[in-house]
């Protein structure tokens, strides 16, 4: 029975206009805690350096950092920093433009895996034609000027990560952390 | 065909020796109006911890893991996977959540227990809601289209229904801060407490309203906050606590969604969930009521028929600390911690949901008989 139907079977409301839709705008505000590690991460990349955290019992070293080894379940309090330079892990092309992100599409979006770390950091790849990002690309981070960026940290410190023209890794190097 | 398979493997196991599970361990932050320098996992990782050390268990050896939180609090989405951070998911686990306070989180995990499909389980929950403004916030779990757009907040609500209280005989202003004294008193003896010691009763009904004929001791503090508990079946709970609190019975009911065609001033669906929690076939000794608000633990002391002999809240309750998606589970711990303490033979413990008292739970837990 659809609204006009179910409207006929009260006499009162026969022949009434069926309400379909309403809109009841509704907003909240919040106040957004990164924590003490991902406080960490985030003002380190003002500084232009990438913190990472290893965990004490599996060694495997996070980054972004959350203060906490998610295959543990214990505390990572060991920072780490990271060299500017890692490995395209997996990616793929984006062609559909993302709602709020002011990004050119296509654009190429990665992981990579930086020396020493265990876990692909989210990124993208430019300064190269689509077709030639590869897995086991070296690259390395082209970062924003200090006056291009916001005022509060955040990942947009990172403009993309562009090739080193160095050799491929070694598939070993990366094979576990794929 | 492989669930079909499951399901009988686990009503096999449930057919075998009566499983009867116990809380083991208990742990809660000291709750505060605001923890803005920690994420939630790590304002959950130090209770984990907290459990996971009093029992000797590592993450490996919990056979099932069950959250209790709120995306809304959080201001974001699937936000409780974040915490599972803190419980160390590898390899995967066996893990639930429920959008609920915690209390509803060990009510799963104690179905599978008692269904034989584990038998160790770590419940947790946790709430900030120091990120937004949580009586606002609560508005959004009323109806979307009829009461939600007034925006008629938790206080307010509340409000009403100390007003009806009051209206039906059931009690006056003075009484109901003689219930917020007593509350924020006994929570002197709580280290975890947010609200610790009170004015007396002729000061408090000094200050002015909040929200008529609410006054600000009348309401819960805005806290964040995590708890944890293990729980664990027989011997193996015995293995793990020279004192098991053991649940005898646990149900939980509800009422219809619109405030408006419940009676506020009564809790019958507290009354059923204790009967069919056993809460009736003996007396307690000890009842931790989940009531934000004072004229809460009146209603739910007359629903359950509470005597002067039952100690009520001697932690504080929710009038001391009110970590939201916690404050429930809380309830269920501090009940078992008396048992494990050796200072409770019998406890009920009770925890809510909704506006006014909408849901409730019942929980009975009782020393080893000796």
């Amino acid at each position: 029975m659809n609204a006009a139907e179910l409207l006929a079977t009260v006499p009162a409301l026969a022949g009434a206009e069926p309400v379909t839709r309403v809109t009841i705008p509704a907003r909240l505000d919040y106040t957004y805690s990164p924590g003490s590690a991902q406080t960490r991460f985030l003002k380190a990349l003002t500084e232009q350096r990438l913190l990472g955290e290893r965990c004490p019992s599996c060694t495997r070293v996070y980054i972004p950092a959350r203060g906490v080894c998610p295959t543990c379940g214990i505390v990572t309090n060991e920072q780490i920093e990271l060299p500017h330079i890692g490995t395209v892990t997996t990616f793929c092309i984006v062609n559909i433009a993302a709602k709020g992100l002011d990004v050119e599409v296509p654009y190429c979006y990665a992981y990579v895996l930086l020396d020493g770390a265990h876990v692909g950091l989210h990124a993208r790849i430019g300064g190269i034609p689509h077709d030639q990002v590869h897995v086991g690309q070296r690259v390395e981070p082209v970062w924003r000027e200090p006056a291009a960026r916001s005022d509060q940290p955040s990942l947009a410190a990172i403009s993309h990560f562009r090739p080193t023209g160095d050799p491929d890794a070694d598939p070993e190097s990366y094979r576990r952390w794929m | 065909m492989t669930s079909i398979q499951g399901a009988e493997a686990g009503a096999e196991a449930g057919q075998g020796s009566r499983r009867d599970v116990a809380v083991v361990a208990f742990a809660q932050t000291v709750h505060r109006r605001s923890t803005d320098r920690l994420s939630e996992v790590e304002l959950v990782l130090p209770v984990l911890q907290d459990v996971l050390k009093q029992t000797g268990l590592t993450t490996d050896r919990i056979g099932f893991t069950c959250s209790g939180s709120s995306d809304y609090l959080a201001g974001r989405a699937f936000s409780f996977t974040m915490a599972l951070d803190g419980v160390g998911a590898w390899p995967p686990i066996s893990e639930s959540h429920v959008e609920m306070d915690g209390a509803w989180a060990l009510y799963e995990a104690w179905v599978k227990l008692r269904t034989g499909q584990a038998d160790t389980a770590l419940v947790y929950s946790y709430g900030k809601s120091s990120p937004g403004s949580v009586r606002d916030v609560l508005t959004r779990q009323l109806d979307p289209y009829t009461l939600a757009p007034l925006w008629p907040d938790a206080i307010a609500l509340a409000a009403l229904q100390t007003q009806a209280a009051i209206d039906a005989g059931l009690t006056d202003e003075r009484a109901l801060a003689a219930t917020a004294v007593r509350s924020r008193r006994a929570a002197e003896a709580n280290p975890h407490a947010q609200l610790r010691g009170s004015a007396d009763v002729g000061e408090l009904l000094e200050q002015p309203y909040e929200v008529r004929p609410l006054r600000r001791h009348d309401c819960p503090p805005v806290s964040d906050g995590a708890v944890a508990v293990i729980l664990a079946v027989g011997d193996t709970a015995r293995a793990l606590h020279p004192r098991p609190a053991w649940i005898r019975g646990i149900d939980h009911r509800i009422e219809a969604h619109q405030p408006g065609v419940r009676d506020l001033t009564d809790s019958p669906s507290t009354r059923l969930a204790a009967a069919r929690a056993g809460a009736f076939d003996a007396p307690v000794d000890t009842a931790e009521l989940h009531a934000p608000f004072s004229v809460q633990e009146l209603i739910l002391r007359r629903a359950l028929g509470l005597s002067d002999a039952t100690e009520v809240n001697p932690s504080g309750g929710a009038l001391a600390a009110n970590p939201v998606m916690a404050a429930g589970l809380i309830r269920i711990g501090e009940a078992a911690a008396r048992i494990h303490r050796g200072e409770s033979r019998r406890a009920l413990a009770h925890a809510t949901s909704g506006p006014c008292l909408q849901q409730n739970l019942v929980a009975v837990l009782e020393g080893e008989q000796s």
